[in-house]
């Protein structure tokens, strides 16, 4: 394949930002008919160097920036993703960011519908998208809303949109972070067809498992600089990891299997938190659940079981239609998120952009955020307090950069994750509930993370731990509860389950397809 | 810091400073001042008081669009406040005593307390778009004053409430000093608390804020509120200075020319970050503006045409686009500073 000339030949680019470093002489090359996975923690650079490879950077535009990029032996300078996508470098985001509410066709075909008399040519339009969804075998009316389809449906859908552009490079970022294993199959199925046409195909994820299945070499980065680009089957995975993260995986050892004791062992200790019949009607069936103080307890599911909904009703956000809670013995009835968390009871969203961080806002406001709005706006924080916050927290989960006039919008994924978590540990909550604090982010923060809850928990704070990787949840609890189809099946101790047992149940009985 | 200063206010000062060099060009005295009767005379005075309604309009205006809103009832409320202010005084026996003048201006201001209240409570409880909910009481207001002034422009003759417009204390306009203590203390009041920081965070995130246990509602109904009580001054201001109420005329367009200033001061209309100091910056370019269309001779029928165009201008030196642009300019001449991208560059992400 070395015999073959590099279709995509990235020289020493180099990206600022404010504050930020996010590229440092960085060299990628890319042959034509590979999988090329880019790896790397949150922050290393990935989404920075995808950005200068398609144009939305253009790396001569500030004087700290520079590099060059050779595109089939050509020197390419991109003012922009459409010069990109024109040059054939194709482009599908890891959020789908097409139209829900237009058609397949159109989305496909989205202002590059063939035109005839002045018009949109719709009759063309629909013939080419129906090709297009052929050559991915992806079988469904090319007249359905987008919206009406599943998210992995719809990642197809931009394939399909990004290849018609007779592209040469087509990059996905993360695409599988929303697919189940099936879906994974069919992407996997569709990536192999691609390559074996000679396009070169950058793959960008966080499962390791897939990068080795999919991938014929990879490139890690590490803190904004190239740590190297090796053939996947040569790299062992341990190394590769210890290659991203740049130091020993003790932190990940130490942390196996160090659980927390099992709270609530006495039979007369008051639970912290007892949802009794806690419901909402089109949300989740009545629950029952404690938690004791200082435990993890986790809170297992798939995607729609009802996990979130769950944590929501419990932390103010959605008010519940039944049931009662009690908070230390005494019923509460939560009407904001205020309330919660004024009797101690924080949620930190899955959806850290839409309902987390604040992006505009320093890092600095965003960790007192909380903790000024409980103190209500006229008993500001004062300025030294808020600087002696913002430099613990950075210090102590390690938030980069280590800067607390940073503007979050500017931090990578992990470092937002950081800084919405040191919001909520500012108002020292007694129960945290941390839906997937751990997504899309790097092996080395989702350790830190990690390391963090369990010894939150030994400091005496219960945590409700949600995530879909049921390892993460098999380490961290003391207690795991399981949802399935918007009910809570099983609450149970975790002593000697395994993440078949936790599957099984899951599954209820049914044997699934594992993907991991 | 630098940075900072460069990215937000640094077109608006060099459009003021532009502004007033075309003025000093035209009339060599502009920069002059002088005290006649204890009081101060002079250009900048003029533009200083003639700009005080706007300024405070446009603070209140700057609170209200941080928030993601945007109130266009300004206008109406300062008919009303000096319609109500008005009639208290015509109807008084003493139009004259300073105790009329007072029950008047409180009356006037309470009554717009109320109104900023109403439209608080349809922005933040009934949760209306702002632009429809104070497009209410924009056409509303207008008719309410009407309704007040009966349809007729009342003119006072009352020494006590001229001072508001006209007069003069330790020499500075008393406008000027209204408008100083509305800007000081809205600075005070939102970046000495917190206030700042949550009118910001809601503006931004809204939900993010909620989940933060921010109390958006208490705070939208807040800037509301305050927007009216500064609007209302501002009504009281224009009406004593015309010492009439004009339920037609008063304040009329005067919420656009609150927009403008806070626009061209640098806060986005979408919410978020703003700057108090910027929307100073706009409202004394948009009455330099006005004052330059007088000295330079500038036909007045052509008034609006040339307010336009300077507006548009600081409004291209302003967007992100314009500014990339000169960045490359700067660059290719070779005298590129080795600075850093904009945030708004980075903000593609």
């Amino acid at each position: 394949m070395n015999a073959q000339a590099p279709v995509v030949e990235m020289t020493n680019i180099s990206i600022s930002f404010p504050g930020v470093k996010a590229l440092d002489g960085v060299n990628f090359r890319m042959f034509p008919g590979e999988v090329h996975s880019l790896l790397g923690e949150n922050g290393a650079g990935k989404s920075t160097l995808i950005k200068a490879l398609t144009g939305v950077y253009a790396i001569d535009s500030g004087p700290a920036d520079s590099g060059e990029i050779l595109l089939a032996g050509n020197r390419v300078s991109f003012a922009g993703p459409a010069q990109a996508q024109n040059a054939g470098i194709s482009t599908v985001y890891q959020e789908v960011n097409l139209l829900g509410n237009l058609s397949v066709a159109e989305n496909i075909m989205l202002g590059r519908e063939p035109r005839r008399f002045g018009g949109i040519d719709w009759r063309a339009t629909r013939r080419r998208a129906v090709e297009l969804l052929r050559g991915l075998h992806l079988d469904i009316d090319p007249g359905s809303l987008l919206g009406s389809h599943s998210l992995a449906v719809q990642q197809l859908v931009a394939i399909a949109r990004a290849i018609d552009v007779n592209a040469k490079v087509l990059i996905l970022d993360e695409p599988t972070s929303s697919l189940d294993a099936d879906e994974v199959a069919e992407l996997f199925r569709v990536i192999r067809e691609l390559k074996a046409e000679g396009v070169a195909i950058l793959f960008v994820s966080h499962f390791l498992d897939q990068v080795y299945e999919i991938s014929d070499r990879l490139t890690v980065l590490r803190n904004g600089k190239l740590v190297g680009e090796y053939r996947t089957a040569e790299i062992l995975r341990l190394d590769l990891v210890q290659k991203m993260i740049g130091k020993e995986l003790a932190i990940l050892d130490a942390l196996e299997r160090r659980i927390v004791e099992p709270g609530g062992g006495e039979d007369d200790e008051v639970p912290l938190l007892a949802a009794t019949a806690l419901g909402r009607k089109g949300s989740i069936a009545p629950v029952d659940l404690r938690v004791y103080t200082g435990e993890v307890v986790g809170l297992a599911g798939l995607l729609g079981s009802g996990r979130t909904e769950l944590a929501r009703i419990l932390s103010g956000i959605d008010r519940p239609d039944s049931g009662e809670l009690v908070i230390d013995g005494t019923p509460h009835r939560f009407r904001t998120p205020r309330s919660a968390l004024a009797r101690g009871v924080a949620y930190s969203s899955e959806n850290r952009r839409a309902e987390g961080i604040v992006e505009d806002l320093t890092v600095r406001d965003n960790i007192v955020l909380a903790l000024q709005a409980d103190r209500g706006w006229f008993h500001p924080i004062s300025r030294k307090r808020r600087d002696e916050l913002a430099v613990s927290y950075i210090q102590a989960l390690n938030i980069r950069p280590a800067n607390p006039d940073a503007i979050v919008r500017n931090l990578s994924g992990g470092n937002q994750q950081k800084v919405l978590l040191a919001r909520w540990l500012a108002v020292a909550p007694r129960l945290l509930i941390l839906d997937e604090p751990t997504r899309g982010i790097d092996v080395g923060a989702k350790a830190e993370i990690q390391k963090l809850v369990v010894n939150l928990a030994e400091n005496g704070m219960s945590v409700l731990f949600i995530s879909a990787e049921l390892e993460e949840v098999l380490r961290l609890s003391s207690r795991i509860a399981i949802m399935r189809d918007r009910r809570l099946v099983a609450d149970i101790v975790n002593d000697d389950l395994t993440v078949d047992s936790l599957l099984a149940i899951i599954a209820d009985g049914e044997l699934t397809a594992v993907e991991r | 810091m630098n940075r900072m200063f460069s990215s937000r206010l640094f077109w608006p000062v060099v459009m003021l400073l532009v502004l007033f060099t075309i003025n000093l060009v035209a009339f060599p005295g502009f920069f002059s001042l002088e005290v006649k009767n204890g009081h101060l005379f002079g250009s900048l005075v003029d533009i200083a008081r003639n700009g005080a309604p706007t300024l405070i309009i446009a603070v209140g205006m700057t609170l209200v669009i941080a928030t993601r809103g945007i109130d266009l009832s300004v206008g109406a409320v300062c008919a009303i406040a000096g319609a109500v202010a008005c009639s208290i005084i015509l109807g008084s026996p003493e139009p004259g005593s300073i105790g009329t003048v007072a029950v008047a201006v409180i009356a006037a201001l309470l009554i717009a307390l109320v109104l900023g209240l109403w439209n608080g409570f349809l922005v933040a409880v009934l949760g209306i778009q702002p632009i429809i909910a104070t497009l209410i009481l924009m056409t509303a207001g207008r008719g309410a004053a009407m309704l007040i002034t009966e349809g007729q422009i009342l003119t006072v003759n009352s020494p006590p409430f001229k001072v508001i417009g006209s007069g003069f204390v330790l020499g500075i306009p008393v406008s000027v000093v209204i408008a100083a203590v509305i800007f000081a203390a809205a600075a005070l009041l939102t970046r000495r608390t917190a206030l700042g920081l949550l009118i910001e965070s809601v503006g931004i995130n809204p939900e993010a804020s909620r989940q933060a246990g921010v109390r958006s509602r208490g705070l939208l109904i807040t800037v509301y509120t305050f927007s009216a009580f500064a609007a209302a001054i501002a009504g009281l201001i224009l009406t004593s200075n015309q010492t009439a109420a004009d339920a037609n005329n008063t304040g009329l367009f005067i919420e656009l020319d609150a927009i403008l200033a806070v626009v061209i001061g640098g806060t986005s209309l979408a919410g978020g970050r703003y700057s108090l100091l910027g929307t100073l910056v706009g409202a004394l370019v948009i009455q330099t503006l006005v004052t330059t269309v007088y000295t330079v001779g500038i036909p007045p029928i052509a008034t609006m045409v040339f307010k336009a165009a300077v507006v548009t201008a600081v409004c291209l030196l302003q967007s992100p686009t314009t500014n990339a642009t000169f960045g490359r300019w700067r660059r290719s001449l070779g005298r590129g500073r080795p600075g850093t991208r904009t945030a708004e560059r980075a903000s593609v992400s």
